[in-house]
């Protein structure tokens, strides 16, 4: 068996979570004060590297169903800690069905309808079937919190499987597999990389008023570090030159700083601090995901005017 | 056998379709003689408490449940004695002759666990109604055996009553202590009473109505 890039990259990432679990291991043998946040954080990022390897080497139909259910958790997640009402479970019935829809557009690489599903024909039918049970108390509410939620969890997380159904380009042999590596990867270091410089060394808090530990010194600090492993990456695994692997190694950290913080506006409004507890030390699926529902369609539409 | 398949399938559905969030999971019985006492707000309910067990245990673990309803036609009796284990009970009227509890007694004899929904009816989905005083005199009765009130809520949003179509939520399952009898059953249901408001202040659940 030949290795092709994709494959030195997934090396890469398992290389640099036994590297870092080390490091965790060396600072919870050291430390005095309790890590068992930070273990079980470590722990949860072997199952989750695990899961997407798998799916990702079995190939791209199991890839898009993993994509499908990350989607159906995330939803869930959402729906059960928003307020909803009784005379919507049917609402929120057809909304979990819209799921399996969108990425059946996606497996069947159905451009077309993909991008116009959610935004145009559940935006539309999700109130029609909602005035059907004739109660207008929350009825605005309901309509948009449900819309918005579809949108999240599923629309923007859509565009991430979506990436891996692309072809291979002239410049790139690793095609949609290796854009899609590049996005989930970048993504999920660049979270990882601010709170480390946060942790270290946070000083001037950046958005208050939203999330009290987030910091300028971790934004800039991750910001940076993911801008320089998108230019060491970029050659591998896409079709990017210098000034577009530069650009998407800035997009990446800042779109996902703003999910990230968008989320925590969310949690912040319904006074909780986790969006569940599927992950353990890390919370639940939609707050290891948040950044992804930013970067995925921005990064998809960026790599699509440019490259395809 | 029938009754292992049954609740592997459920395991799998309540897994991946509703998503447990357990909180003390140790505290829950698997051995008797012990008596679980949860709230009731959907049929689901008695599915996720079985679930929660290991396979292995199953068939000492007994659902009690009301006769009129689960054992109205040939049929439901025959599944709900032979694949969901469930123990009847009469809720009928003045006229009975017997102790509705007998079938209680007898389980608990035989060193089997009982899930008991005080409430009496799912009610209302997620809004809790006055306790039903039958499993005190189970605690009286049988004071060796520990009662371990369960709170769960998301289940009645997941499926109430009335509604055939399950609906996917994420629910919470809290546990508590064990508690033991102390010689009155007036005490005992107070304590029971304050041990449900308890656990269903541990978390701000999202408004439903």
């Amino acid at each position: 068996m030949t290795l092709l890039p994709i494959h030195w990259a997934l090396i890469g990432i398992w290389g640099l979570l036994a590297a870092a679990s080390v490091l965790v291991l060396w600072i919870s043998s050291r430390s005095k004060k309790n890590v068992t946040e930070l273990v079980q954080r470590t722990q949860s990022w072997w199952v989750m590297v695990a899961v997407f390897t798998l799916a990702f080497l079995v190939g791209k139909t199991v890839s898009v169903v993993v994509f499908a259910l990350v989607s159906f958790l995330a939803l869930k997640e959402y729906f059960s800690m928003i307020p909803t009402r009784r005379a919507d479970r049917r609402v929120l019935f057809w909304a979990y069905l819209a799921i399996p829809v969108q990425y059946f557009w996606v497996y069947d690489s159905y451009y077309g309808m993909f991008a116009v599903f959610i935004p145009v024909y559940m935006f539309l039918f999700l109130p029609f079937a909602s005035l059907l049970s004739q109660q207008t108390d929350g009825f605005l509410r309901a309509v948009g919190t449900l819309n918005w939620g579809l949108m999240l969890c599923v629309f923007s997380i859509s565009h991430a499987a979506f990436l891996l159904i692309l072809p291979p380009t002239p410049q790139s042999s690793a095609g949609g597999p290796g854009l899609l590596l590049f996005l989930v990867f970048l993504t999920q270091f660049n979270d990882v990389a601010q709170y480390t410089w946060g942790k270290l060394f946070g000083r001037r808090k950046i958005i208050p008023g939203v999330s009290p530990n987030k910091t300028w010194e971790g934004f800039l600090g991750g910001v940076a570090t993911t801008f320089v492993l998108a230019l060491l990456t970029a050659p591998l695994v896409t079709p990017f030159d210098l000034a577009h692997a530069a650009a998407a190694g800035l997009l990446i950290p800042v779109a996902g700083f703003v999910g990230d913080v968008t989320v925590s506006a969310l949690k912040r409004d319904l006074g909780v601090k986790d969006t569940g507890s599927l992950i353990p030390g890390h919370g639940g699926i939609l707050d290891r995901i948040d950044s992804l529902t930013f970067t995925a369609p921005l990064f998809f539409h960026f790599t699509r005017y440019f490259y395809y | 056998m029938l009754q292992k398949i049954f609740y592997l399938f459920v395991k799998i559905a309540v897994l991946f379709l509703l998503g447990l969030n357990v909180r003390r999971k140790e505290l829950l019985p698997s051995d008797g003689p012990a008596i679980v006492v949860a709230n009731h707000n959907s049929h689901l309910d008695t599915m996720v408490l079985m679930a929660l067990m290991p396979l292995s245990k199953l068939k000492d673990i007994k659902p009690v449940a009301a006769a009129d309803y689960f054992f109205s036609s040939p049929w439901k009796a025959w599944f709900s004695e032979n694949v969901l284990g469930i123990i009847p009970v009469d809720r009928g009227g003045a006229n009975r002759t017997n102790d509705p509890l007998e079938g209680c007694y007898r389980a608990l004899n035989e060193g089997k666990v009982l899930i008991l929904f005080p409430e009496g009816s799912r009610g209302e989905p997620e809004q809790m109604t006055g306790l039903k005083k039958g499993v005190s005199y189970l605690a009286e009765k049988f004071p060796e055996a520990p009662v371990v009130p369960v709170f769960t809520h998301g289940l009645g949003k997941a499926l109430p009553k009335g509604s055939f179509l399950l609906v996917p939520f994420f629910c919470d399952i809290f546990i508590d202590e064990p508690m033991t009898w102390e010689g009155n059953r007036i005490q005992f249901m107070n304590l029971l009473q304050e041990r449900f408001s308890v656990l269903s202040r541990e978390k701000n659940f999202a408004p439903w109505e």
